[in-house]
């Protein structure tokens, strides 16, 4: 167990302890503010070279890792590798020699193989290696910012801050994860944090997009899913991922949709209370209706503007942190 | 050719074992006896506390030779095989091109020919392993191949498969399967379970190998035509397999050493040298090989040495080529698996004579460009002899390898037991542990 990602990599959410991942729930809240100033930019990397290796295409990851560094005023490499020596058969280490050797201090990498990132992090061991989602394994930032945006509005609720509240809003809370966990990274960090942290977390799809072995993760599998939406308080749902080939798992998109889409119709089982989140990006209409994504109790947008201070506190934690600890 | 005589080692035969010294002249065993008097000009190798058998027989050697030759060739394979005691190698077929005709057969017979060991040829069962038409088996039997595989990819048609093995019935020869369904399979990277889930990698699951060696026994019921079952891998593929060869049907099998050794827990660090096909599996299917290893009811141990390299193992682990090296360390760990008890017999068993009696190396089988392998230590054998220090404690090495790879998964690992001399038809080529 990781007890701080203080001077470290981030790889996956699985090995952190809670007080590590409270920490950069808390370390996030600072940057928020950040983010709401005029001048968005505090000098906390300065002189600090963040590279940015994505192997897949991404936009609102990289933008947001980018946007995040650039706040902290580090320089930030940008190689679009997807278009340049991977696809001539360089091999993965050395992609990564090549970017060492220009001087980095850490990388943030996404890549279509699970297992990537932690590779790297072998190959540049002086270097601090920040997952950006790997393959169907990982996406640490990710599930950061899912307990990161519950955790800021049910603190709201209750007319306190998510500083003050900690990880106390977890306990007990009931979180439910539909859609194709199979090949879903996100599904996997969103797992590792929420139960971390406390949650009870159920998990609901078609058979074949369950993962192998989740009876042995720390989830209960619920057949129903209209049952298990009205037990709900947050309902986290998860992209179709087509081009991982799941097309080939369900019948149809049209079936998925009448099995485990939240529908207007659905969504009405749903507490009023209730939470609906999405990684994005979404498939309006497959796995999500247009207008539950619209209604109120969805919060899409704050999960994709808190991006930027949860990859900030990452950053500021695993770069400038040394393993000692110091304070902002 | 030179005199050796091999002093005091346990000379492990057929049936009994005894400590005595063992004379070769001109390439045949001479002499064994208590002690002997060699001639003055007699190599002399010191086997005290060694054990000396028929030289090892690999039956599963990918010498990639030609097409890769960056990763191997017959030679550099060859003088891995040597140090690792092995005294003869069959080269797999899947190299590029295939070998799957008269040709490249002859081609890579020719170059073996040059090394010091004895290099037998599995040709391939289909042109170009693609598992649509058959290779002209009865042409290569004529040159001496016994051995028929599309290795590296089973034959999926189980029409293509029957027809294979009616075929190759009056030739004599026999085919070897890989035995896993694609389909099943499913471009899996590593064994299928909660570990392949938890790690976000595809699956192989232990079934798409069950399921072919279920479909291959009943072709071998139906055809009376033998089959080897390369590399099993799952405590119930060896269960289906002993229990057929119990019913009479002329099936024979091969473990590999990566498969009792190691679990699947090892690919959690998502480094693809623990990559190989098929793949690590659980610790139940480990120990339950390993167990039938110890129980002596296992024909042969063969290596699957694969290699690969350095650049294709620098790759993430689901794009990275699937294989491990094994000829250098093979005995090491049969033997450490075999335990403190470890019967020289079944030792001798596994990596000599029942690969030899697979490959049709022996001498009954009456081969004419082979010398004679897995033979019992007796005045007249072939000179094919391998000395085990069983007492050796040594460390692997990747980088000091005779393999022109490095991708061993057992970089750094202690190991006990190994290799001390290797006399491969007639000639010393390995003593005391190293190339002469």
């Amino acid at each position: 167990m990781i007890e701080s990602i203080r001077g470290r990599s981030l790889l996956s959410l699985d090995e952190l302890s809670k007080g590590a991942i409270v920490e950069v729930l808390d370390t996030a809240e600072s940057f928020v503010e950040v983010n709401r100033r005029s001048i968005k930019k505090v000098p906390a990397l300065k002189g600090r070279v963040v590279a940015s290796l994505f192997f897949e295409e991404s936009t609102r990851t990289r933008l947001s890792f980018e946007t995040a560094a650039k706040r902290l005023s580090a320089d930030v490499l940008s190689l679009a590798v997807a278009s340049s020596s991977v696809k001539k058969g360089e091999s993965l280490r050395d992609t990564i020699a090549t970017i060492d050797a220009l001087g980095i201090d850490a990388v943030v990498m996404r890549h279509r193989s699970s297992g990537a990132a932690l590779q790297v992090s072998r190959y540049v061991p002086h270097v601090r290696v920040i997952n950006g989602g790997d393959g169907q394994h990982q996406h640490p930032t990710q599930g950061l910012l899912d307990a990161f945006t519950i955790r800021q509005i049910l603190s709201e609720r209750q007319a306190t801050t998510g500083l003050e509240s900690g990880a106390e809003l977890f306990e007990g809370l009931r979180i439910l994860i539909v859609g194709d966990i199979r090949h879903s990274r996100v599904a996997r960090s969103d797992v590792a944090a929420y139960t971390t942290l406390g949650a009870e977390v159920r998990v609901c799809a078609p058979g074949t997009l369950l993962p192998d072995g989740v009876a042995t993760w720390p989830v209960t599998v619920a057949h129903d899913f209209d049952e298990a939406l009205a037990w709900a308080d947050v309902v986290g749902l998860l992209r179709l991922q087509s081009e991982r080939g799941s097309g080939a798992f369900v019948a149809s998109l049209d079936e998925f949709t009448f099995t485990h889409g939240l529908t207007v119709e659905r969504a009405r089982l749903l507490k009023p209370e209730a939470l609906i989140m999405h990684p994005g990006p979404m498939n309006r209409g497959v796995e999500i209706d247009s207008r539950v994504v619209d209604s109120s109790q969805a919060i899409v947008e704050r999960q994709v503007s808190n991006g930027v201070p949860i990859r900030m506190a990452v950053l500021y934690l695993s770069v400038a942190g040394s393993r000692e600890g110091q304070g902002l | 050719m030179s005199t050796i005589v091999i002093r005091q080692g346990l000379v492990v035969g057929e049936h009994t074992s005894g400590v005595a010294d063992v004379l070769i002249v001109d390439g045949r065993v001479a002499d064994v006896a208590a002690v002997i008097d060699a001639p003055s000009d007699a190599h002399e190798v010191d086997a005290r506390d060694c054990w000396v058998g028929p030289g090892f027989v690999d039956l599963h050697t990918h010498l990639r030779e030609p097409g890769r030759e960056s990763a191997e060739t017959i030679e550099s394979g060859a003088r891995a095989g040597a140090l690792g005691g092995y005294c003869a190698l069959v080269a797999m077929p899947n190299t590029e091109p295939a070998l799957d005709s008269v040709a490249l057969v002859s081609f890579v017979l020719e170059r073996g020919a040059r090394t010091p060991l004895d290099i037998a040829v599995a040709g391939a069962i289909t042109i170009g392993r693609r598992g649509e038409s058959l290779a002209p088996l009865a042409e290569m039997a004529a040159l001496g191949v016994r051995l028929f595989t599309d290795d590296g990819i089973g034959v999926q048609d189980p029409s293509m498969m029957r027809r294979a093995l009616t075929y190759a019935k009056p030739l004599g020869v026999r085919l070897a399967q890989h035995c896993e369904d694609e389909r099943l399979a499913a471009g899996g990277t590593m064994n299928e379970g909660s570990l392949s889930g938890s790690l976000g990698l595809i699956g192989r699951p232990a079934l798409a190998e069950e399921l072919m060696v279920q479909r291959d026994i009943e072709l071998v019921r139906l055809t009376g035509s033998p089959l080897h079952f390369l590399h099993l891998s799952t405590r119930r593929s060896l269960e289906m397999v002993l229990r057929a060869r119990d019913e009479g049907l002329p099936v024979s099998f091969e473990v590999a050493p990566h498969h009792f050794t190691l679990d699947e827990s090892a690919c959690s660090s998502y480094d693809p040298v623990f990559k190989v096909h098929p793949p690590l599996r659980s610790p139940g299917d480990v120990e339950a090989l390993r167990q039938s290893l110890c129980d002596g009811v296992i024909d042969a141990v063969a290596t699957d040495h694969a290699p690969h390299a350095p650049e294709l193992k620098d790759l993430a682990f689901d794009e990275a080529p699937a294989g491990m090296l094994g000829l250098e360390h093979a005995a090491s760990l049969t033997f450490e698996a075999l335990g403190a008890s470890a019967d020289p017999g079944v030792f001798f068993a596994v990596l000599s004579r029942g690969p030899a009696r697979i490959a049709q190396l022996r001498r009954e089988d009456g081969r004419v460009r082979h010398s004679a392998h897995g033979g019992a230590m007796a005045v007249g054998d072939d000179a094919n002899v391998t000395v085990f220090d069983p007492g050796c404690h040594w460390s692997v090495d990747r980088t000091t390898l005779a393999s022109r790879s490095m991708n061993t998964p057992y970089d750094g690992r202690p190991m006990v037991g190994r290799v001390r001399a290797t006399i491969a038809k007639g000639r010393l080529v390995v003593d005391e542990g190293l190339l002469t």
